[in-house]
């Protein structure tokens, strides 16, 4: 390649750059010259354009405890050296070494305007967070080998700064980063559909264009032990909001959900209430709400004894063409709230 | 925490490996019929909610 050779700066947690272990995660950050650890893998990788000028090392703990400070830091110590690429880790399976390279990454890009790569494994925590933002090459979930995640993001890299077209998360080694892209191919869609079946009903591999998302499951929570000493919360996913939907919620594609006063078993009645919701025919419980909330039937439990309490907020969100991301955090939050407040179980109504 | 899912979707229920559900009426009455008298509805709905509330100690 004609030219200059281009300066390279790797970073690396206080393990890889040999200072230590946990105990001494706190590291603040340092440079060193030239290539540190992992960095001597990627110097003999680029040798042909470019050089490992610098290497920063961060302890993990400092830089995730702190993370504007030392992304500052960092930034400092790398204006001076006016660096062409930046490389961070591969961090791995490691949380904190994979926030810290996400960090750099997705700040130095804003701030510096270069190509900034790093390397994680795609079940690791940093992923979601910074994956839309930056090229974050796929790896293994342990540091089996260096090779070639190092090559990876050399390439990835150096495509980057070449401004060069990148192309699909398969082809160049990169974690999906949600973006669609239009092209135009040789074969109709039904066409290469019924290959897809074809090859499916004779057990022959073929890849799905589409890649369906893949579930946790949940494990089964204990059973309410007493159930007439126990709070029961209700939560819909059913839409029933305060007439005239005063807090704008969704009635599709939900991004939150709400949380209304339950005042006794009459609480849905008198057209106070209606449903929000763009995935049912919503007429039925618009006459009577307690049709998705039984707030009618618990509020009279609660009287009876059959339960405890009953918790005096219903939880509500529209549930159609919820992602499943938004669903889960939904979740946890109402799951916290609840749980802070002593409740022990849960009705979701759903359609 | 332990909940208990009404749907009517019993496939996608099923499908999701949703630990604890039961299926309600249908899907524009979850816990209701529109051709019941008031009276008749309701014990359907506490009928229903006496199952969820088994489900929920099991």
């Amino acid at each position: 390649m004609v030219g200059r050779r281009l300066k390279i700066v790797h970073y690396v947690n206080q393990f890889f750059g040999g200072i230590g272990g946990e105990d001494k995660a706190d590291l603040t950050p340092q440079m060193r010259s030239g290539a540190v650890g992992p960095g001597t893998v990627l110097q003999e990788i680029i040798k042909d354009w470019g050089d490992v000028q610098s290497t920063i090392v961060c302890g993990d703990n400092y830089f995730a405890e702190h993370m504007e400070k030392a992304a500052k830091e960092i930034l400092d110590l790398l204006l001076p050296i006016s660096p062409d690429i930046f490389i961070a880790g591969p961090a791995f399976n490691a949380g904190r070494y994979g926030i810290g390279c996400g960090e750099l990454c997705k700040k130095i890009k804003e701030r510096l305007c270069i190509a900034a790569v790093t390397g994680m494994s795609p079940e690791q925590v940093a992923v979601n967070a910074y994956k839309n933002e930056i090229f974050i090459v796929k790896t293994d979930g342990v540091a089996r080998g260096m090779q070639e995640p190092m090559r990876k993001m050399a390439r990835l890299a150096l495509k980057l700064y070449n401004n060069e077209t990148i192309g699909s998360p398969d082809e160049e080694g990169y974690i999906p980063r949600g973006i669609r892209k239009n092209i135009l191919g040789d074969t109709y869609a039904s066409e290469r559909a019924i290959d897809m079946l074809l090859a499916k009903f004779q057990g022959l591999p073929f890849k799905s264009e589409i890649v369906l998302p893949r579930f946790d499951s949940v494990s089964r929570a204990e059973p309410v032990k007493d159930i007439s000493r126990a709070t029961i919360t209700l939560v819909t996913t059913g839409g029933v909001v305060p007439r005239g939907n005063p807090d704008k919620l969704k009635s599709h594609v939900a991004t939150s959900y709400g949380r209304y006063r339950i005042d006794g078993p009459d609480t849905l009645a008198h057209e106070r209430y209606e449903a929000n919701h763009g995935g049912y025919y919503t007429a039925y419980v618009n006459q009577n709400p307690n049709r998705m909330l039984p707030i009618d039937v618990l509020a009279e439990m609660e009287k009876d004894g059959r339960i405890g309490k009953l918790y005096p907020y219903f939880y509500t969100t529209a549930g159609t063409g919820t992602y499943p991301e938004v669903a889960e955090k939904m979740a946890r939050e109402i799951l916290a709230e609840i749980r802070n407040d002593g409740a022990n179980g849960v009705i979701i109504t759903s359609t | 925490m332990p909940a208990v899912l009404i749907t009517n979707l019993v496939s996608i229920a099923t499908n999701m490996k949703v630990n604890r559900f039961i299926s309600g009426v249908s899907i524009p009455h979850l816990l209701g019929n529109p051709s019941l008298n008031p009276d008749d509805e309701k014990k359907l709905r506490r009928d229903i909610i006496q199952k969820v509330l088994t489900l929920l100690t099991t």
